[in-house]
Protein backbone atom coordinates (compact mmCIF):
# COMPACT_ATOMS: atom_id res chain seq x y z
CA UNK A 1 0.00 0.00 0.00
CA UNK A 2 1.28 3.40 -0.90
CA UNK A 3 1.49 5.32 2.36
CA UNK A 4 1.47 8.67 0.53
CA UNK A 5 -2.00 8.05 -0.82
CA UNK A 6 -4.84 7.72 1.59
CA UNK A 7 -8.26 7.36 0.12
CA UNK A 8 -10.46 8.66 2.90
CA UNK A 9 -8.16 11.21 4.49
CA UNK A 10 -6.65 13.29 1.72
CA UNK A 11 -6.05 16.21 4.03
CA UNK A 12 -3.64 14.80 6.54
CA UNK A 13 -0.77 17.15 7.13
CA UNK A 14 2.49 15.44 6.27
CA UNK A 15 5.45 17.33 7.64
CA UNK A 16 8.68 16.99 5.70
CA UNK A 17 12.04 16.39 7.34
CA UNK A 18 14.10 19.53 6.79
CA UNK A 19 17.48 19.01 5.11
CA UNK A 20 19.29 20.24 8.21
CA UNK A 21 17.26 18.16 10.68
CA UNK A 22 20.50 17.11 12.39
CA UNK A 23 21.72 20.61 13.25
CA UNK A 24 19.32 21.61 16.02
CA UNK A 25 19.92 18.72 18.38
CA UNK A 26 23.20 17.72 20.02
CA UNK A 27 22.61 13.96 19.83
CA UNK A 28 21.66 14.16 16.13
CA UNK A 29 24.73 16.29 15.39
CA UNK A 30 27.03 13.83 17.17
CA UNK A 31 25.40 11.00 15.22
CA UNK A 32 25.94 12.70 11.85
CA UNK A 33 29.54 13.57 12.76
CA UNK A 34 30.09 9.94 13.74
CA UNK A 35 28.74 8.82 10.37
CA UNK A 36 30.96 11.38 8.64
CA UNK A 37 33.98 10.15 10.58
CA UNK A 38 33.88 6.90 8.60
CA UNK A 39 35.11 8.88 5.55
CA UNK A 40 38.20 9.85 7.53
CA UNK A 41 38.63 6.29 8.77
CA UNK A 42 38.65 5.22 5.10
CA UNK A 43 41.16 7.98 4.28
CA UNK A 44 43.47 6.78 7.10
CA UNK A 45 43.43 3.29 5.60
CA UNK A 46 44.28 4.70 2.15
CA UNK A 47 47.09 6.81 3.67
CA UNK A 48 48.49 3.77 5.46
CA UNK A 49 48.35 1.71 2.26
CA UNK A 50 50.16 4.50 0.39
CA UNK A 51 52.86 4.43 3.07
CA UNK A 52 53.24 0.65 2.85
CA UNK A 53 53.39 0.88 -0.95
CA UNK A 54 56.04 3.63 -0.79
CA UNK A 55 58.16 1.61 1.67
CA UNK A 56 57.97 -1.44 -0.59
CA UNK A 57 59.15 0.62 -3.59
CA UNK A 58 62.43 1.65 -1.98
CA UNK A 59 64.15 4.73 -0.56
CA UNK A 60 63.33 7.28 -3.25
CA UNK A 61 59.61 6.52 -3.25
CA UNK A 62 59.61 6.61 0.54
CA UNK A 63 61.27 10.02 0.52
CA UNK A 64 58.63 11.25 -1.94
CA UNK A 65 55.93 10.01 0.38
CA UNK A 66 57.55 11.81 3.32
CA UNK A 67 57.68 15.03 1.27
CA UNK A 68 54.01 14.62 0.41
CA UNK A 69 53.15 14.07 4.07
CA UNK A 70 55.07 17.20 5.05
CA UNK A 71 52.88 19.30 2.78
CA UNK A 72 50.85 21.77 4.88
CA UNK A 73 47.52 20.77 3.37
CA UNK A 74 48.29 17.08 3.84
CA UNK A 75 49.30 17.79 7.42
CA UNK A 76 46.05 19.69 8.00
CA UNK A 77 44.02 16.88 6.44
CA UNK A 78 45.70 14.29 8.64
CA UNK A 79 45.19 16.35 11.79
CA UNK A 80 41.48 16.60 10.98
CA UNK A 81 41.44 12.86 10.17
CA UNK A 82 43.09 12.07 13.52
CA UNK A 83 40.53 14.17 15.38
CA UNK A 84 37.69 12.34 13.61
CA UNK A 85 39.34 8.96 14.27
CA UNK A 86 39.57 9.67 17.99
CA UNK A 87 35.95 10.91 17.95
CA UNK A 88 34.91 7.75 16.08
CA UNK A 89 36.68 5.47 18.57
CA UNK A 90 35.40 7.23 21.69
CA UNK A 91 31.76 7.41 20.55
CA UNK A 92 31.96 3.81 19.40
CA UNK A 93 33.34 2.60 22.72
CA UNK A 94 30.62 4.53 24.53
CA UNK A 95 27.95 2.75 22.48
CA UNK A 96 29.52 -0.72 22.65
CA UNK A 97 28.02 -1.83 26.00
CA UNK A 98 24.52 -1.19 24.67
CA UNK A 99 25.10 -3.73 21.91
CA UNK A 100 27.03 -6.27 23.95
CA UNK A 101 25.28 -8.24 26.62
CA UNK A 102 27.97 -10.30 28.31
CA UNK A 103 27.09 -12.57 31.18
CA UNK A 104 29.52 -13.98 33.70
CA UNK A 105 28.13 -16.60 36.10
CA UNK A 106 24.59 -15.56 35.30
CA UNK A 107 25.20 -11.88 36.03
CA UNK A 108 25.37 -9.18 33.40
CA UNK A 109 28.79 -7.58 33.15
CA UNK A 110 28.43 -3.85 33.98
CA UNK A 111 28.62 -1.31 31.17
CA UNK A 112 31.71 0.41 32.55
CA UNK A 113 33.66 -2.85 32.43
CA UNK A 114 32.84 -3.41 28.73
CA UNK A 115 33.80 0.17 27.84
CA UNK A 116 36.92 -0.19 29.98
CA UNK A 117 37.88 -3.41 28.18
CA UNK A 118 37.63 -1.58 24.84
CA UNK A 119 39.92 1.21 26.07
CA UNK A 120 42.34 -1.35 27.50
CA UNK A 121 42.40 -3.13 24.12
CA UNK A 122 43.03 0.19 22.39
CA UNK A 123 45.90 1.04 24.76
CA UNK A 124 47.39 -2.44 24.36
CA UNK A 125 47.34 -2.31 20.55
CA UNK A 126 48.72 1.24 20.56
CA UNK A 127 51.54 0.12 22.87
CA UNK A 128 52.25 -2.84 20.59
CA UNK A 129 52.35 -0.57 17.53
CA UNK A 130 54.63 1.90 19.35
CA UNK A 131 56.94 -0.95 20.39
CA UNK A 132 57.09 -2.26 16.80
CA UNK A 133 57.88 1.17 15.36
CA UNK A 134 60.10 2.66 18.04
CA UNK A 135 61.59 -0.46 19.57
CA UNK B 1 -3.64 31.62 44.07
CA UNK B 2 -1.59 29.63 41.58
CA UNK B 3 0.59 31.20 38.90
CA UNK B 4 -0.35 30.89 35.28
CA UNK B 5 1.60 29.40 32.40
CA UNK B 6 1.19 29.71 28.63
CA UNK B 7 0.69 26.66 26.43
CA UNK B 8 1.59 27.16 22.76
CA UNK B 9 -0.42 24.42 21.14
CA UNK B 10 -0.20 23.32 17.51
CA UNK B 11 -3.59 23.46 15.81
CA UNK B 12 -4.40 21.84 12.50
CA UNK B 13 -7.96 22.01 11.28
CA UNK B 14 -7.91 20.45 7.82
CA UNK B 15 -11.29 21.87 6.86
CA UNK B 16 -9.93 25.42 7.07
CA UNK B 17 -6.11 25.27 7.13
CA UNK B 18 -3.49 23.93 4.77
CA UNK B 19 -0.74 24.02 7.39
CA UNK B 20 -0.70 23.82 11.18
CA UNK B 21 -0.79 27.02 13.20
CA UNK B 22 -0.05 27.77 16.85
CA UNK B 23 -2.62 28.86 19.41
CA UNK B 24 -1.79 30.14 22.88
CA UNK B 25 -3.74 29.27 26.01
CA UNK B 26 -3.09 30.59 29.48
CA UNK B 27 -3.77 28.03 32.16
CA UNK B 28 -3.28 27.83 35.94
CA UNK B 29 0.06 26.38 36.97
CA UNK B 30 -0.72 23.80 39.64
CA UNK B 31 2.08 21.84 41.26
CA UNK B 32 0.37 18.50 40.62
CA UNK B 33 -0.68 19.13 37.02
CA UNK B 34 0.91 17.27 34.16
CA UNK B 35 0.87 18.76 30.65
CA UNK B 36 -2.12 16.52 29.95
CA UNK B 37 -4.02 18.09 32.85
CA UNK B 38 -3.28 21.44 31.28
CA UNK B 39 -4.68 20.29 27.94
CA UNK B 40 -7.74 18.88 29.68
CA UNK B 41 -8.24 22.26 31.34
CA UNK B 42 -8.09 23.92 27.92
CA UNK B 43 -10.56 21.42 26.48
CA UNK B 44 -12.99 21.70 29.41
CA UNK B 45 -12.76 25.42 30.19
CA UNK B 46 -11.25 27.38 27.33
CA UNK B 47 -11.62 25.73 23.93
CA UNK B 48 -13.65 22.58 23.36
CA UNK B 49 -12.46 22.27 19.76
CA UNK B 50 -8.92 21.18 20.70
CA UNK B 51 -8.26 17.55 19.72
CA UNK B 52 -5.72 15.21 21.31
CA UNK B 53 -5.53 11.61 22.48
CA UNK B 54 -5.39 10.44 26.05
CA UNK B 55 -6.80 7.73 28.24
CA UNK B 56 -5.22 6.32 31.39
CA UNK B 57 -3.31 9.33 32.81
CA UNK B 58 -0.75 6.96 34.36
CA UNK B 59 1.83 6.03 31.72
CA UNK B 60 0.26 2.72 30.76
CA UNK B 61 -1.99 3.25 27.74
CA UNK B 62 0.62 5.05 25.64
CA UNK B 63 -1.88 7.31 23.88
CA UNK B 64 -0.92 10.79 25.11
CA UNK B 65 2.50 11.04 23.43
CA UNK B 66 3.22 14.52 22.05
CA UNK B 67 6.19 16.74 21.39
CA UNK B 68 6.74 18.97 24.43
CA UNK B 69 9.29 21.74 23.93
CA UNK B 70 10.79 19.71 21.09
CA UNK B 71 11.05 16.43 23.04
CA UNK B 72 8.82 13.39 22.55
CA UNK B 73 7.05 12.91 25.89
CA UNK B 74 4.08 11.23 27.48
CA UNK B 75 2.10 14.31 28.46
CA UNK B 76 0.64 12.50 31.49
CA UNK B 77 4.14 12.04 32.90
CA UNK B 78 5.49 15.50 32.08
CA UNK B 79 4.82 18.14 34.71
CA UNK B 80 4.02 21.75 34.00
CA UNK B 81 6.18 23.03 36.86
CA UNK B 82 9.30 21.61 35.20
CA UNK B 83 8.80 24.16 32.43
CA UNK B 84 8.24 27.18 34.66
CA UNK B 85 7.98 30.05 33.73
CA UNK B 86 6.98 28.80 30.27
CA UNK B 87 5.75 29.06 27.65
CA UNK B 88 5.43 25.36 26.83
CA UNK B 89 5.32 24.36 23.19
CA UNK B 90 3.05 21.36 22.53
CA UNK B 91 3.18 19.79 19.06
CA UNK B 92 2.01 16.47 17.66
CA UNK B 93 4.47 13.55 17.60
CA UNK B 94 7.01 13.95 14.81
CA UNK B 95 7.40 11.55 11.88
CA UNK B 96 3.65 10.88 11.68
CA UNK B 97 0.98 12.47 9.49
CA UNK B 98 -1.27 14.80 11.45
CA UNK B 99 -5.02 14.19 11.33
CA UNK B 100 -6.10 17.12 13.49
CA UNK B 101 -4.42 19.35 16.07
CA UNK B 102 -2.32 16.95 18.20
CA UNK B 103 -3.77 13.72 16.84
CA UNK B 104 -1.45 11.76 14.58
CA UNK B 105 -2.16 8.93 12.17
CA UNK B 106 -0.70 5.64 13.42
CA UNK B 107 -1.81 3.23 10.68
CA UNK B 108 1.73 2.80 9.37
CA UNK B 109 2.96 1.78 12.84
CA UNK B 110 0.02 -0.59 13.28
CA UNK B 111 0.82 -2.26 9.96
CA UNK B 112 4.49 -2.66 10.85
CA UNK B 113 3.98 -4.25 14.27
CA UNK B 114 2.52 -7.61 13.16
CA UNK B 115 5.23 -7.98 10.49
CA UNK B 116 7.67 -9.15 13.19
CA UNK B 117 5.22 -11.83 14.38
CA UNK B 118 5.05 -10.58 17.96
CA UNK B 119 3.60 -13.67 19.54
CA UNK B 120 4.92 -16.98 20.86
CA UNK B 121 5.68 -19.29 17.95
CA UNK B 122 6.01 -22.99 18.68
CA UNK B 123 7.15 -25.70 16.28
CA UNK B 124 4.17 -27.78 17.27
CA UNK B 125 1.07 -26.51 18.97
CA UNK B 126 0.61 -28.22 22.29
CA UNK B 127 -2.79 -28.97 23.74
CA UNK B 128 -3.84 -26.91 26.74
CA UNK B 129 -3.99 -30.11 28.74
CA UNK B 130 -0.22 -30.58 28.31
CA UNK B 131 0.30 -27.89 30.93
CA UNK B 132 2.21 -24.61 31.10
CA UNK B 133 5.53 -23.82 29.53
CA UNK B 134 7.67 -23.24 32.58
CA UNK B 135 10.25 -20.51 32.79
CA UNK B 136 12.88 -19.61 35.39
CA UNK B 137 13.23 -16.02 36.71
CA UNK B 138 16.58 -15.78 34.89
CA UNK B 139 14.91 -16.79 31.61
CA UNK B 140 12.24 -14.17 32.14
CA UNK B 141 14.84 -11.50 32.86
CA UNK B 142 16.24 -12.09 29.37
CA UNK B 143 13.25 -10.46 27.69
CA UNK B 144 11.25 -8.74 30.45
CA UNK B 145 12.68 -5.29 29.75
CA UNK B 146 11.46 -5.46 26.13
CA UNK B 147 7.99 -6.53 27.20
CA UNK B 148 7.48 -3.22 29.01
CA UNK B 149 6.75 -1.39 25.72
CA UNK B 150 3.38 0.39 25.73
CA UNK B 151 3.37 1.26 21.99
CA UNK B 152 3.39 4.98 22.72
CA UNK B 153 5.48 5.61 19.59
CA UNK B 154 7.75 8.16 21.26
CA UNK B 155 10.69 6.18 19.87
CA UNK B 156 9.30 6.56 16.32
CA UNK B 157 9.00 10.27 16.91
CA UNK B 158 12.60 10.48 18.16
CA UNK B 159 14.15 8.38 15.39
CA UNK B 160 15.35 10.33 12.34
CA UNK B 161 15.52 7.12 10.28
CA UNK B 162 11.77 6.65 10.76
CA UNK B 163 11.30 10.14 9.32
CA UNK B 164 13.70 9.60 6.42
CA UNK B 165 13.01 5.98 5.46
CA UNK B 166 9.36 5.21 5.08
CA UNK B 167 9.80 1.44 5.08
CA UNK B 168 11.95 1.20 8.21
CA UNK B 169 10.29 -1.13 10.72
CA UNK B 170 11.26 1.17 13.56
CA UNK B 171 12.51 0.81 17.13
CA UNK B 172 9.42 -0.49 18.96
CA UNK B 173 8.64 -3.20 16.39
CA UNK B 174 12.21 -4.53 16.46
CA UNK B 175 12.38 -4.39 20.26
CA UNK B 176 9.11 -6.29 20.35
CA UNK B 177 10.56 -8.93 18.02
CA UNK B 178 13.48 -9.29 20.42
CA UNK B 179 11.03 -9.62 23.29
CA UNK B 180 9.85 -12.86 21.67
CA UNK B 181 13.21 -13.97 20.24
CA UNK B 182 14.73 -13.91 23.72
CA UNK B 183 11.77 -15.70 25.33
CA UNK B 184 12.74 -19.28 26.23
CA UNK B 185 9.23 -20.47 25.28
CA UNK B 186 9.49 -19.13 21.74
CA UNK B 187 10.81 -21.07 18.75
CA UNK B 188 10.14 -18.54 16.00
CA UNK B 189 13.44 -16.63 15.82
CA UNK B 190 14.25 -18.01 12.35
CA UNK B 191 10.84 -16.89 11.03
CA UNK B 192 11.42 -13.35 12.28
CA UNK B 193 14.91 -13.21 10.82
CA UNK B 194 13.55 -12.84 7.27
CA UNK B 195 11.87 -9.60 8.33
CA UNK B 196 14.47 -8.33 10.80
CA UNK B 197 17.73 -8.95 8.96
CA UNK B 198 16.92 -6.63 6.06
CA UNK B 199 17.62 -3.05 5.05
CA UNK B 200 14.16 -2.16 6.33
CA UNK B 201 14.78 -4.08 9.54
CA UNK B 202 17.79 -3.82 11.84
CA UNK B 203 20.22 -2.82 9.08
CA UNK B 204 18.23 0.35 8.47
CA UNK B 205 19.15 1.49 11.98
CA UNK B 206 22.28 3.62 12.20
CA UNK B 207 22.34 3.71 16.01
CA UNK B 208 21.38 7.27 16.70
CA UNK B 209 20.22 6.05 20.12
CA UNK B 210 17.45 8.61 20.58
CA UNK B 211 14.76 5.90 20.76
CA UNK B 212 16.23 4.70 24.03
CA UNK B 213 16.51 8.24 25.38
CA UNK B 214 12.87 8.90 24.51
CA UNK B 215 11.44 5.65 25.88
CA UNK B 216 9.37 6.33 29.02
CA UNK B 217 9.45 2.66 30.07
CA UNK B 218 13.20 1.92 29.94
CA UNK B 219 12.87 -0.55 27.06
CA UNK B 220 16.15 0.37 25.28
CA UNK B 221 15.11 -0.33 21.67
CA UNK B 222 18.54 0.84 20.41
CA UNK B 223 20.19 -1.86 22.52
CA UNK B 224 17.73 -4.46 21.23
CA UNK B 225 18.50 -3.55 17.62
CA UNK B 226 22.28 -3.60 18.07
CA UNK B 227 22.08 -6.95 19.86
CA UNK B 228 20.05 -8.31 16.98
CA UNK B 229 22.62 -7.03 14.49
CA UNK B 230 25.19 -9.22 16.24
CA UNK B 231 22.80 -12.18 16.14
CA UNK B 232 21.97 -11.64 12.45
CA UNK B 233 25.63 -11.20 11.48
CA UNK B 234 26.62 -14.35 13.38
CA UNK B 235 23.78 -16.27 11.71
CA UNK B 236 24.83 -15.07 8.22
CA UNK B 237 28.41 -16.13 8.92
CA UNK B 238 27.24 -19.50 10.18
CA UNK B 239 25.07 -20.13 7.12
CA UNK B 240 28.04 -19.15 4.91
CA UNK B 241 30.57 -21.37 6.68
CA UNK B 242 28.23 -24.22 7.62
CA UNK B 243 25.44 -24.10 5.01
CA UNK B 244 24.20 -27.58 5.95
CA UNK B 245 23.52 -26.49 9.54
CA UNK B 246 21.53 -23.34 8.87
CA UNK B 247 17.76 -23.47 9.09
Amino acid sequence: MNARYTEFHPRWYRPRMPVFWWVGRRSYLIFVLRELSSVFVAWSVVFLLLLVHAVSQGGQQYQQFLNLSRNPWMLALNIVALAFLVFHAITWFTLAPQAMVVRLRGKRVPRSLITGAHYAGWALLSALAAWLILG
Amino acid sequence: MADNIILQVTRYRPEREVEPTTQEYEIPLHEEWAVLDGLNHVKDQLDGTLSYRWSCRMGICGSCGMTVNGEPRLTCATFLTDYRPGPIRIEPLRNFPVIRDLVVEIGDFMRKLPKVKPWLIRDEDAAATDGELLQTPAEMDEYKQYSMCINCMLCYSACPIVGLEEGFLGPAAIALAQRYNLDSRDQGAHERMDVLSTAEGVWGCTFVGECTTACPKGVDPAGAIQRYKLTAAAESLRSFLLPWRSA
